[in-house]
């Protein structure tokens, strides 16, 4: 399918999309929290788009606000898309898992959160994966500091 | 805790165990905390981080130049390839033309590359099943290909050969000669793997029915590269999206159903044949011309995101750089087959034997630096 015509398919999905092409290859999709799951839901299950290949899931810290971008692809119509998802909560952002959509998302998802402190919500195993438990703060995260560890230029 | 009976004298229960970080057939420093009834496996939890260097945040900090070298340190088996990933994604965001030949010499490093891997997890993997003969004869072959490496790239593991816009320096004079020597005696090798090892009947009863993965776990757990094409998911970047020279010759992606161990094995010595025949198509035809295009000192992408898929030996390697237009990425991502892989593993290992996690984790084919990163 292309861009435009997915464009249109996945409007109709859930309310308040913002789409957009521009400085990326890929067609953008950002997404209310709250509709997240919704629409990850009708993306893998509806036979149109059927993304069923979720091959890549990187927390963002963009400054202001904190995000999670998942790549998406289809294995039966070989078409791709970028869904987004932000909150300006800094203290305790949330969103909900999709790792009952995609099983790779269990592994990424901690990741995100080992990272960047981003919990998801209906994890079954939300911990620390590289960084030992007691580990303060989250290395990602553009105002980590650790003066004894990191090399600033 | 749930307490199965054994027989009427013994009673048995399940416990918890390390398999790692130390032990030889993890490769690396990767710690498996397993849950066994007995030898019967009831669950794995990778606890991984032992090398973890956080090569994305070292990437924030660095130019573009600097972030090739990184990426050698990520899966090193396929340190080329990981070059190659970074290099096209900045190319392709500066809009690079790049030379034929540039092209060319890529995709035949890349395939010895993936050859050399292959050969190297083809050792272990017999090493890992008791077969300790198969370490020297993998490790003969793959010394023909670090000899050439070392004379072309100047190292024989961490390559760093491709930088932005082309190659670090021409190939050797001896480059061609030693490739097509290498490749007419590869090809009597290969037939010599299979009697040594394919063919055991051990071998296949230790990997035959082991670990089976669907084609529907595959997708979803991310699978790529020889683990998802042995459940019969077609997922070959280099068909799907083809870089470099790879649009332009011809070979079949190696395809298997059963999902098991063996087929996984299976694979993998198929590939060894395609990619022996990828570069033999291109090894007699290497274009005449420049060996790297003018790139400005301090490399600034304009301000976007890019994503580039590439395949390495292990699966699918995805770089997404998010820039904002300064002299580093804002974000860097490096989506690494081995993280995905690894996910799939307490799936498939699960109600088999000690014995059996160690032969699926042979074929999963496992770099924990690419995990840990």
């Amino acid at each position: 399918m292309t861009n435009e015509s997915l464009k249109e398919v996945i409007n109709r999905f859930v309310p308040n999309l913002e789409f957009s092409e521009e400085g990326s290859q890929f067609l953008n999709i950002l997404v209310q929290p709250g509709q997240l799951h919704r629409l990850m839901l009708e993306l893998k299950s509806n036979n149109g788009t059927y993304f069923d290949y979720l091959f890549c899931l990187s927390g963002v810290d963009w400054g202001e606000e904190l995000g999670v971008v998942y790549h998406l692809e289809s294995t039966t119509h070989r078409h791709m898309v970028v869904v987004k998802v932000n909150t300006q909560n800094r203290e305790d952002p949330a969103f909900d898992s999709v790792c009952d959509i995609w099983a790779t998302a269990e592994f990424h998802e901690r990741e995100v959160f080992d990272f960047f402190g981003i919990k998801f919500n209906h994890h079954p195993n939300l911990k620390r994966l590289f960084l030992t438990e007691d580990w303060v703060g989250f290395p990602l995260r553009k105002d980590y500091v650790d003066e004894i560890n990191m090399i600033i230029k | 805790m749930e307490v199965t009976s054994v027989n009427n004298n013994f009673k048995s229960e399940e416990y918890c165990i390390n398999m790692g970080p130390q032990h030889p057939a993890t490769h690396g420093v990767l710690n498996l905390l397993l849950t066994i009834d007995g030898e019967i496996i009831k669950k794995v939890e990778p606890d991984l981080g032992y090398i973890h260097r956080s090569i994305e945040k070292m990437c924030e900090r660095d130019s573009y130049q600097q972030i090739v070298h990184l990426t050698d340190r990520m899966d090193y088996l396929s340190s080329n390839i990981n070059n190659e990933a970074v290099c096209l994604t900045i190319e392709n965001a500066l809009q690079l033309e790049i030379p034929e030949r540039i092209k060319v010499i890529r995709t035949i490093i890349g395939e010895l590359t993936r050859i050399s891997s292959h050969c190297l997890w083809w050792g272990v993997m017999g090493m890992d099943v008791g077969a300790l003969t198969t370490f020297f004869y993998g490790f003969r072959d793959r010394e023909m290909i670090n000899d050439i490496m070392e004379e072309t790239c100047g190292a024989r593991l961490t390559m760093n050969y491709n930088v932005p816009g082309g190659l670090m320096l021409d190939i050797h004079p001896n480059f061609v000669k030693r490739v097509k020597a290498f490749v007419a005696h590869f090809k009597t090798k290969i037939p010599e793997y299979d009697s040594l090892l394919t063919e055991n009947i051990i071998f296949q009863k230790r990997t035959k029915g082991v670990g089976v993965l669907s084609k529907e776990d595959a997708i979803s757990f991310g699978a790529s590269g020889p683990v998802a094409r042995a459940s019969g998911y077609s997922c070959d970047v280099r068909k799907y999206h083809p870089y470099s020279a790879l649009d332009r010759v011809t070979f079949k992606e190696s395809l298997m159903t059963e999902g098991d161990t063996f087929a996984r094995y299976q694979v993998r010595i198929m590939e060894l044949w395609e990619s022996l025949s990828i570069v033999e198509q291109l090894v007699d035809n290497i274009p005449e011309g420049e060996s790297r295009v003018k790139t400005n000192a301090v490399i600034k992408l304009p301000k976007g995101e890019y994503y580039q898929k590439v395949e390495t030996a292990r699966g699918e390697l995805g770089v997404y750089i998010i820039s904002t237009g300064t002299k580093s990425p804002y974000r860097l991502k490096f989506r690494s087959p081995g993280f995905s892989n690894l996910s799939l593993l307490n799936h498939i290992s699960v109600g088999g034997k000690i014995g059996d996690l160690v032969a699926i984790m042979a074929t999963l084919d496992l770099v924990i630096p690419d995990i840990d990163r």
